[in-house]
């Protein structure tokens, strides 16, 4: 077989939604596209701990600290399963966690935002989630086998997550004015970051259409965010909160809210490492991974001792 | 041919060893090593694979395994084995590999054409 027998091989096989494998010969810039999603997928997911880590302490009751609580570790969860599904890919999870630490890789800008009032943890399971479930449902038919395993775990798991959210923000909606003034003013904070989640519109994201060849991508940056605006803006009806888009209007034509003008210098300068806790980010990881190498060094010293140990045994045995 | 085959990064499976030697450039001396996680979701099915993760000896994987990917009772035992272990069959050798199968549909009860009224078979 020749480099160009393998990619009529390789094109068949995604046009007929044939999965590729680890194993399977794939192009450079499938392999390096894969990579670079995946692994910015999981380090969202790993940082994305950090703005509701902030408030686990502080759950106004029990229940509310156990659900958040275990959201937080299912997060954490869905970080390491995009992680080995990188690996597969052939890059370790070492060099991954250098890219974040030194800034090479990108996360999700939405956690560079703070959580400043017990509402936010309503607002970003109900929004946040709710905006990446709409990202990940269709990365479950992703082309890449690793990947798409990945993404059914972390889908199935999801949807307790964007439930949790919402219920905190109707209790908040329906309580005390404080109370209700408290969910609209995380509604308005959280709102136009949540939208600009799906990244650049399609005309600026150079990478969709080979993306979508590829299969990796099933819906463009436009469709998903216009199907997220749709269902998010009738859910807000439902609890009496008011979307913070003076020029969002449903368009009979089209079948879909119009919707305000999205503030993408603001988007761009937080993407490159302005906004609010961008710092604060990156330091938590950083201080977790060196604060951390003593463990990592100590458990692989005493595995290698008790393996040293019993191999000793086994030959005076013999 | 073998310059066209992009063979020097590792799999799902295995081949840790290959995949470095090959390429030389992946580094993975200080991580925990690699291993893969197998799960029976009830009594009465097989072992699944579930997917990966890094421990530094078996005892962790295991526990690794149950937080990781038997947070809402997905499982009730796990297998867990490090990666470099487990040997995979060649996907560039599957058309010969299974060529064999390919021409025995004799093999399928569907083959044999037995009159209707037949039953209980
Ligand atoms: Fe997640
Ligand atoms: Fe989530």
């Amino acid at each position: 077989m020749t480099v160009h027998s393998f990619q009529e091989h390789f094109d068949a096989k995604i046009d007929s939604e044939v999965m590729i494998e680890p194993r399977d010969w794939m192009p450079d810039d499938y392999r390096k596209t894969l990579i670079r999603q995946i692994s910015q997928h999981a380090h969202s997911e790993i940082v994305g701990m950090l703005p509701e880590g902030n408030w686990i302490t502080r759950a106004p009751s029990l229940r509310r600290k156990a659900v958040l609580l275990a959201k937080v570790q299912d997060e954490g969860g869905h970080g390491l399963y995009l992680y080995s599904a990188a690996e597969t890919l052939g890059i370790t999870r070492d060099e991954m966690y250098d890219q974040l630490h030194t800034g090479k890789a990108k996360y999700s800008s939405i956690f560079n935002y703070p959580t400043i009032t017990w509402a936010d943890m309503g607002a970003i399971g109900w929004l946040v989630d709710g905006a990446a479930i709409m990202n990940q449902v269709p990365l479950c038919r992703t082309s890449y086998g690793p990947y798409a395993r990945a993404m059914v775990r972390v889908c199935k798991e999801e949807s307790f997550h964007q439930r949790q959210g919402f219920e905190i923000m109707m209790t908040l909606a329906n309580g005390t004015d404080i109370q209700k003034k408290m969910a609209q003013d995380a509604l308005n904070r959280w709102w136009w970051p949540s939208i600009m989640m799906f990244g650049p519109n399609d005309a600026d994201s150079p990478h969709t259409a080979q993306s979508m060849r590829w299969r990796i991508k099933r819906f463009t940056n436009d469709e998903l965010r216009q199907k997220f605006i749709d269902v998010t803006v009738e859910q807000a009806k439902l609890i009496g909160l008011t979307v913070p888009d003076p020029d969002l209007k449903w368009n009979q034509e089209r079948g879909h809210y119009d919707f305000g003008p999205i503030n993408w210098d603001e988007f761009w300068n937080v993407v490159k490492g302005n906004g609010p806790c961008n710092k604060e980010r990156l330091e938590a990881r950083k201080n977790a991974w060196e604060n951390g190498a003593w463990v990592r060094d100590a458990a692989m010293a005493y595995s290698e001792k008790r393996k040293a140990r019993k191999e000793n045994k086994e030959t005076k045995a013999a | 041919m073998n310059q066209f085959i992009n063979k020097n990064l590792y799999g799902d499976y295995g081949d840790k060893e290959q995949a470095t030697g090959a390429s030389g450039t992946h580094n993975t001396a200080n991580e925990w090593p690699l291993w893969e996680v197998f799960i029976r979701s009830k009594a009465g099915l097989d072992h699944k694979h579930a997917g990966s993760l890094h421990a530094a000896d078996a005892k962790m994987a295991v526990e690794n395994a149950r937080d990781v990917y038997t947070r809402r009772m997905e499982g009730v035992s796990i297998w867990v084995v490090e990666s470099k272990y487990v040997h995979a069959s060649d996907p560039f050798e599957a058309a010969s590999m299974y060529e064999p199968a390919n021409d025995k549909v004799y093999r399928h009860p569907t083959f044999y054409n037995l009159p209707d009224e037949l039953t209980h078979m």
